[in-house]
C-alpha cells in the first residue's frame, strides 16, 4: 500500500469515525439516563437527512441548517414523550420493544413519504469544496468532521460538568427518585437529554450525508447499529468513551476494508462488541462514573 | 356433589369443543387441500402463518418465559434454513443451483430425508446457540439484545460471504428446495414443535424458566443454576427457530441471505408482542393475525377511488405505516397484547361470551 | 379489562375477516374464470415490485405493461372476443412476500403471468407458477437461474452472462485493459454479473486488478473506493441497484478517481442522473432498448404512443428500457394466447415456445430454455444529463 493510499484511508477512517462519534453520543446519553437503547436514534439521524433535503429546497443553507436542527430536536423530544414516557414504570423489555417499534415506524414512514428510491442530498458549497493534496483528494467536510466533533464534545462536556442543567442530568442518571426529591424536574431533564442527542444526530447527519450524498429510508439503520456498538465499546454512559469508540469503530472498519476484507467489515463491528462485552463489559471508560450522564 | 358435577360438565363440554376444533381444523385443511389450485393464496398464507407460529413460540420461550431479551431469531432461522436446504436439494439439480462456484465435494452427494434435514438444521442452530450462549447469556438484558442481534448479523454476513460460496452459494442463494407436498405437512410439523414446547413449559424446566424470569436472585436462592437454565432455554428456543427456518425454506423454496435480515426478527417480535409476551396460544394466534393481516391490508397500497375522487393517503407503503402504528398502539396501550400471559382455554372463551362487557355494564349501572 | 376484551374481540374479528377475505378473494377468482368461460375475460397476472428496493424499476415495468394493455385490449379466441384484464400484485422486492403474491395470482386463475423486475423474486415464484402450470414471461430478470430447469418461465430480455460479455467486449475494444469489480454482497444480480464480467474480461486478455464487495444498505464507499483508486484500473465495473449507484459514482469522483465507471441494465434510470448530477457524466452501461434507434415499425409507434402515456401519468418522457420490455412481454403473452386459441396455461406455454413477432426491443422468439433469442445489446453513456446511445454490440453464441 502506498503512502498516499494509506493517508487517504486514514482520512476516510477519521472522518467516518467523527460522524459515528456524534451519533454514539446520543445513544450513550439516553442510555445513561433512561437505561434504554434508543433503537430509533439511527432513524432520527436518517430523518434529519430528509429534513435537510426539504429545507434546502426552499431556503439557502444558512437558514436551512437551523431549521433542520430544530425540526430534528422536536422529532427526538416528541418520540420520547409519546413512546417512552408512558412506559417509564414498565418493564425494560416493553420500553425496548417500543423503541424498536418507533424505529420500524420511522423507516416505514420514510418509505411511504419519500419512496424507497434514494434522494440526492443537497450540496452546501462551502462544505463540498474538494481539496487536492498531492495524491490525496477530499472535500472540506472530510476535514471538518473530526474537528467539529471534538469542538462539540468539548462544549457538551462543559455543559455537563459546569452548568446547573448538566448537574441535573448527572443527578438523574445516578438516581431518579433522589434526584426528584432534590427538586429536579425529571421529565424536563430527560427531554433535554433527548434534545441534545437529536441535535448531535442532526449535526452528524449533515456531516455524514454531505460526504455521502444520498439518503434513503434505511440509511440510518446500519450506522445506527454501529454507533451503538461504539457507545458500548467506549463504556455506555460515558461521553468521551462514545467519542473514542466512534473513532475506533470508524477507523477499524476502514482499516479492515483497506486490508481487502470488505466482506466482513460489518461482522467486524459486532465481533468487537462481543469481545468487549466479554473482556470488559463496562467498556473502556465505563468505570469513570463521574462522567456519566 | 353440585360443584363437582359442574366441573365434570365443563370438562365434557371442553373436551367436545376441543374435538370439534380439531375436526374443524382438519376439515378446513382437507377442504383447502382438495381445492388446492383455487385456494392457493389462502393456503400459502396459512402455511406461512404456521411457520411463523413455530418461531414466535420459540421466541416467546426465551423472551416471555425466561425473560431474556434475545433478538437473534433471524440468525438461527438462517442456519436452520440453509442446513435444510443444502441437504434436501435433489442431487441432480445441484450443479444448476451452484452454477457459479460449484459445490463443495463433501456435500455434493449427500441428500437427506426432509425430516432428518429439518432436525439437523435445528441441531446446528442449537449447537451454535450453545456456543454463543456461553459469553452472551452472562450479559444484562439490553446488552443481550444487541449482542444477539449482532450475532444474527454475523451469521448472515458469513452466509453471504464469497469465501463460503461452495457451501452456501453466497450471494446467489439456494433454489430448487423441495416444498411442502400438502398443507398437512406444515400443520403436523408445527403442531409437534409447538406441542413439545408446551410440554417443556409445563414441566419442571418450564417452572425454572419462569422462576428466573420473575426474580433471578430468588431463583438462585432456591437452588436454580441461573446460567444453566438460561442456556437451556436459549438452546431449545434456537433449536425450534432452526426448524422453523427449515420450514420457511420449504415454504419459499428458494432462499438467500437477504431473507434473514433484522426485519425478520422484528416481524416475529411483532407477532409475540401482539399475541402477548408469555402466552403460547397468544403467539400462535398472533402469527395468524399478523400474516393474514399483512395480506388483508394490501388494499392500503392500492389507490382507492371513492365517488371518482382518489383518496390521497392510499399508495404503496401505506400498509406498512398502518402496521407499524398498530404495533406502537399495542405496545403503548395494550402492553399485555391479545392474551397477556394467559393461555387459551374453553372456560375463558365461554366466560368471555357469557359476559362480554361485564365491567362496562357495571360501570353504566353505577353511573345511572 | 374492558379495553382488553374489546381489543381481543376486534383482533379476533379481524382475523376471521382476513381469513374469510383470503378465501373470498380466491373464490372471487373462481367466479371470474367461470365468467371468462362464458365468453369475455382472460386474466394476465402482473407480478412486479412496486415497493421495496426495486419498487421504482418495477413500477416503470408496470407502466409498459399497462400501456400494452391499452393498445391491445382484446384478443380473439375462436369466434369470441376476450377482454384482457390485468391482475397486478406487488411482490415488494422480497422473496417471502413474492411467494404469497404469486399464490395470490394463482388463486385469481390468471392464464399467464408477466414479471418480474429483479431475478430473486422471479426465481422464488417460478416453482409456484410451474406447479400451477401457468406460464410466466419475465421482463428484465436477467439471471440465468430464472428460466433454467423451469419450462414454464420465459423472458424477453438478455441474460447476465451475455451482458457481462458485452461490457467486457466494450471495455477491451475501447482500450480499457484493467478493471476493478465492485459488487453487492448477498445480491445475486450484482455478484452474478460481476462474476460473468470477470470471466469474459480475463478471457479477452484484460486483467482484473481489484475485487471489492459492499453490504446491503451500505452508504459509505470511500474505503473500498480508495482501495480501487490504489489499484488504478482503467474501468470500474459496478453492477448494482439504483439505490447504490449514485453513491458509488459521486464518492468515486470526489476521491479523484477518473476511471471509466461501467454497469449493467439497472443503471438506466433517470434517478441516477438526478442524484449524481454532473458526476454521472461519462458512465457507461448496457441496456435493452434505445428510443433513438427504433428497431422496427412496432417500436416507432410504441415510442410515439408511450411518450404521451408517460406524460399522462406524470412521468418524465424518457422511455425506460424496462417499460419497453414490459410491453414486449405483454405482446408475447398476447401473441401466444392468440396462437394457442385457448385460455389454458398449458396451451399458452406450448404456443410461447413457437411464438415469433416484432417487439419494440427487436424480434422476439424464445429458445428451448425459454430465453429470448437476443444477440444485441445497446451501450449507452450519460452525457449532458441524459442517456445517450453509444453503440450496439452483438455477440455470436
Amino acid at each position: 500500500m502506498s503512502l498516499t493510499t494509506f493517508l487517504q484511508q486514514c482520512l476516510t477512517g477519521i472522518s467516518l469515525g467523527g460522524a459515528y462519534a456524534l451519533i454514539a453520543i446520543g445513544y450513550t446519553m439516553v442510555y445513561g439516563i433512561l437505561r434504554l437503547i434508543n433503537f430509533a436514534h439511527g432513524d432520527i439521524f436518517m430523518m434529519a437527512g430528509y429534513f435537510m433535503i426539504f429545507a434546502m429546497a426552499s431556503f439557502p443553507w444558512f437558514i436551512a441548517l437551523p431549521i433542520v436542527l430544530i425540526v430534528t430536536t422536536v422529532l427526538g423530544v416528541s418520540i420520547e414523550r409519546v413512546a417512552y414516557k408512558p412506559l417509564r414504570s414498565a418493564p425494560r423489555m416493553s420500553v425496548m420493544i417500543s423503541a424498536i417499534g418507533v424505529s420500524y415506524l420511522l423507516q416505514n414512514l420514510a418509505t411511504y413519504l419519500f419512496t424507497a428510491l434514494p434522494m440526492g442530498y443537497p450540496e452546501i458549497p462551502v462544505l463540498k469544496k474538494v481539496y487536492q493534496l498531492g495524491g490525496l483528494s477530499a472535500s472540506f467536510v472530510t476535514f471538518l468532521t473530526p474537528v467539529l466533533t471534538i469542538i462539540l464534545v468539548y462544549l457538551l462536556m462543559t455543559l455537563i460538568q459546569h452548568t446547573k442543567m448538566g448537574m441535573a442530568m448527572r443527578a438523574v442518571s445516578k438516581d431518579y427518585e433522589t434526584a426528584s426529591l432534590m427538586g429536579i424536574d425529571i421529565n424536563r431533564t430527560i427531554s433535554i437529554t433527548f434534545a441534545i442527542g437529536s441535535i448531535l444526530a442532526a449535526v452528524g447527519s449533515i456531516l455524514y450525508f454531505t460526504d455521502r450524498m444520498t439518503v434513503f429510508p434505511f440509511s440510518g439503520s446500519l450506522p445506527g447499529m454501529k454507533c451503538f456498538v461504539a457507545a458500548v465499546f467506549g463504556g455506555i454512559g460515558s461521553i468521551p468513551g462514545a467519542v473514542v469508540g466512534g473513532f475506533l469503530i470508524g477507523i477499524g472498519e476502514t482499516a479492515l476494508v483497506a486490508a481487502g476484507q470488505s466482506t466482513f467489515s460489518d461482522a467486524f463491528t459486532f465481533v468487537i462488541l462481543i469481545v468487549i462485552l466479554l473482556v470488559r463489559p463496562t467498556g473502556i471508560f465505563g468505570e469513570k462514573t463521574t462522567n456519566k450522564v | 356433589m353440585g360443584p363437582n358435577r359442574m366441573i365434570n360438565k365443563e370438562k365434557r363440554r371442553n373436551c367436545i369443543c376441543t374435538l370439534i376444533l380439531i375436526a374443524a381444523v382438519l376439515g378446513i385443511c382437507g377442504f383447502l387441500e382438495a381445492n388446492k389450485y383455487s385456494y392457493s393464496y389462502a393456503i400459502s398464507i396459512i402455511e406461512r402463518s404456521m411457520v411463523y407460529a413455530v418461531v414466535a413460540v420459540s421466541m416467546n420461550l426465551v423472551n416471555g418465559f425466561t425473560g431474556l431479551f434475545s433478538l437473534g431469531q433471524a440468525g438461527f432461522m438462517a442456519l436452520g434454513a440453509y442446513v435444510t436446504a443444502i441437504f434436501t436439494i435433489p442431487v441432480g439439480q445441484r450443479p444448476s443451483v451452484y452454477y457459479i462456484s460449484g459445490i463443495n465435494p463433501a456435500i455434493a452427494n449427500v441428500q437427506l430425508p426432509i425430516i432428518v434435514a429439518l432436525i439437523l438444521g435445528g441441531l446446528v442452530a442449537a449447537g451454535v446457540a450453545a456456543l454463543i450462549g456461553f459469553p452472551v447469556l452472562r450479559l444484562k438484558s439490553d446488552y443481550l439484545a444487541i449482542a444477539t442481534l449482532g450475532f444474527a448479523e454475523i451469521i448472515r454476513a458469513c452466509i453471504a460471504a464469497p469465501q463460503f460460496d461452495t457451501i452456501t452459494n453466497g450471494s446467489y442463494g439456494l433454489k430448487s428446495i423441495p416444498g411442502f407436498t400438502n398443507i398437512f405437512q406444515p400443520l403436523a410439523l408445527s403442531v409437534v414443535c409447538i406441542g413439545l414446547m408446551i410440554l417443556l413449559i409445563n414441566s419442571s424446566y418450564g417452572r425454572m424458566f419462569k422462576a428466573v424470569r420473575e426474580d433471578e436472585i430468588a431463583a438462585e436462592a432456591m437452588g436454580i443454576n441461573l446460567f444453566k437454565t438460561k442456556e437451556l432455554s436459549f438452546v431449545i428456543s434456537s433449536f425450534f427457530a432452526g426448524i422453523s427456518g427449515g420450514m420457511l425454506a420449504m415454504f419459499m423454496r428458494s432462499i438467500d441471505s437477504k431473507t434473514f435480515q433484522v426485519a425478520l426478527t422484528y416481524d416475529i417480535l411483532l407477532i409475540v408482542v401482539i399475541g402477548g409476551i408469555g402466552s403460547v396460544t397468544g403467539s400462535v394466534i398472533g402469527a395468524f393475525i399478523v400474516t393474514a393481516g399483512r395480506e388483508l391490508l394490501r388494499f392500503f397500497d392500492e389507490p382507492l377511488m371513492i365517488g371518482g375522487v382518489q383518496v390521497p393517503l392510499f399508495r404503496p407503503g401505506f400498509r406498512m405505516v398502518i402496521f407499524s402504528i398498530l404495533l406502537m398502539v399495542v405496545v403503548l396501550f395494550y402492553r399485555k397484547g391479545l392474551m397477556g400471559t394467559n393461555e387459551f382455554s374453553w372456560n375463558g372463551i365461554f366466560d368471555f361470551f357469557k359476559h362480554p362487557f361485564k365491567k362496562k355494564s357495571k360501570k353504566m349501572e353505577g353511573k345511572a | 379489562m374492558k379495553l382488553k376484551k374489546i381489543l381481543a374481540l376486534g383482533l379476533a374479528a379481524a382475523m376471521t375477516a382476513s381469513l374469510a377475505a383470503c378465501g373470498g378473494a380466491s373464490s372471487g377468482g373462481n367466479t371470474g374464470s367461470g365468467a371468462s368461460a362464458g365468453g369475455d375475460v382472460i386474466k394476465i397476472g402482473v407480478f412486479e415490485p412496486t415497493t421495496g428496493e426495486n419498487g421504482g424499476g418495477g413500477f416503470q415495468e408496470v407502466l409498459g405493461i399497462r400501456y400494452a394493455n391499452e393498445t391491445h385490449k382484446t384478443v380473439k379466441i375462436g369466434d369470441k372476443e376476450y377482454t384482457i384484464e390485468l391482475v397486478e400484485v406487488d411482490n415488494k422486492s422480497d422473496k417471502t412476500e413474492a411467494v404469497n403474491a404469486a399464490n395470490k395470482l394463482m388463486g385469481e386463475k390468471v392464464s399467464v403471468v408477466i414479471g418480474s423486475y429483479g431475478s430473486g423474486v422471479s426465481i422464488a415464484a417460478g416453482q409456484i407458477f410451474a406447479d400451477a402450470k401457468v406460464p410466466a414471461i419475465g421482463c428484465s430478470c436477467t439471471n440465468p437461474q430464472v428460466t433454467q430447469g423451469n419450462e414454464y418461465y420465459f423472458r424477453t430480455c438478455f441474460l447476465d452472462p451475455f451482458q457481462g460479455t458485452v461490457m467486457a467486449n466494450y471495455a477491451m475494444q475501447n482500450g480499457y485493459k484493467s478493471a476493478a469489480i465492485l459488487t453487492q454482497l448477498g445480491d445475486d444480480y450484482s455478484s452474478g454479473l460481476g462474476s460473468y464480467f470477470k470471466t469474459a474480461f480475463t478471457e479477452l486478455g484484460g486483467t482484473v486488478v481489484d475485487e471489492e464487495q459492499f453490504q446491503t444498505n451500505q452508504t459509505d464507499f470511500k474505503a473500498v473506493l480508495t482501495n480501487i483508486k490504489a489499484a488504478n484500473p482503467d474501468v470500474i465495473f459496478a453492477p448494482s441497484s439504483i439505490t447504490t449507484a449514485p453513491l458509488i459514482i459521486k464518492q468515486a469522483r470526489e476521491l479523484g478517481i477518473t476511471s471509466l465507471i461501467a454497469a449493467g441494465d439497472t443503471w438506466e434510470n433517470s434517478t441516477i442522473i438526478e442524484n449524481a448530477g454532473s458526476d454521472a457524466e461519462g458512465v457507461v452501461l448496457s441496456t435493452f432498448f434505445d428510443e433513438a434507434e427504433p428497431a422496427n415499425a412496432e417500436a416507432e409507434s410504441f415510442i410515439k404512443g408511450f411518450k404521451d402515456y408517460l406524460k399522462a401519468n406524470d412521468q418524465s418522457d424518457i422511455i425506460p428500457a424496462v417499460s419497453a420490455l414490459g410491453y414486449d412481454a405483454y405482446l408475447a403473452a398476447y401473441n401466444a394466447i392468440e396462437k394457442a386459441q385457448s385460455t389454458d396455461g398449458e396451451a399458452i406455454k406450448e404456443a410461447l415456445k413457437t411464438v415469433s413477432f416484432d417487439g419494440v426491443t427487436g424480434a422476439v422468439s424464445f429458445n428451448e430454455e425459454g430465453d429470448a433469442n437476443k444477440d444485441m445489446a445497446f451501450i449507452k453513456t450519460i452525457q449532458d444529463g441524459a442517456f445517450k446511445f453509444l453503440t450496439t454490440t452483438t455477440i455470436n453464441g
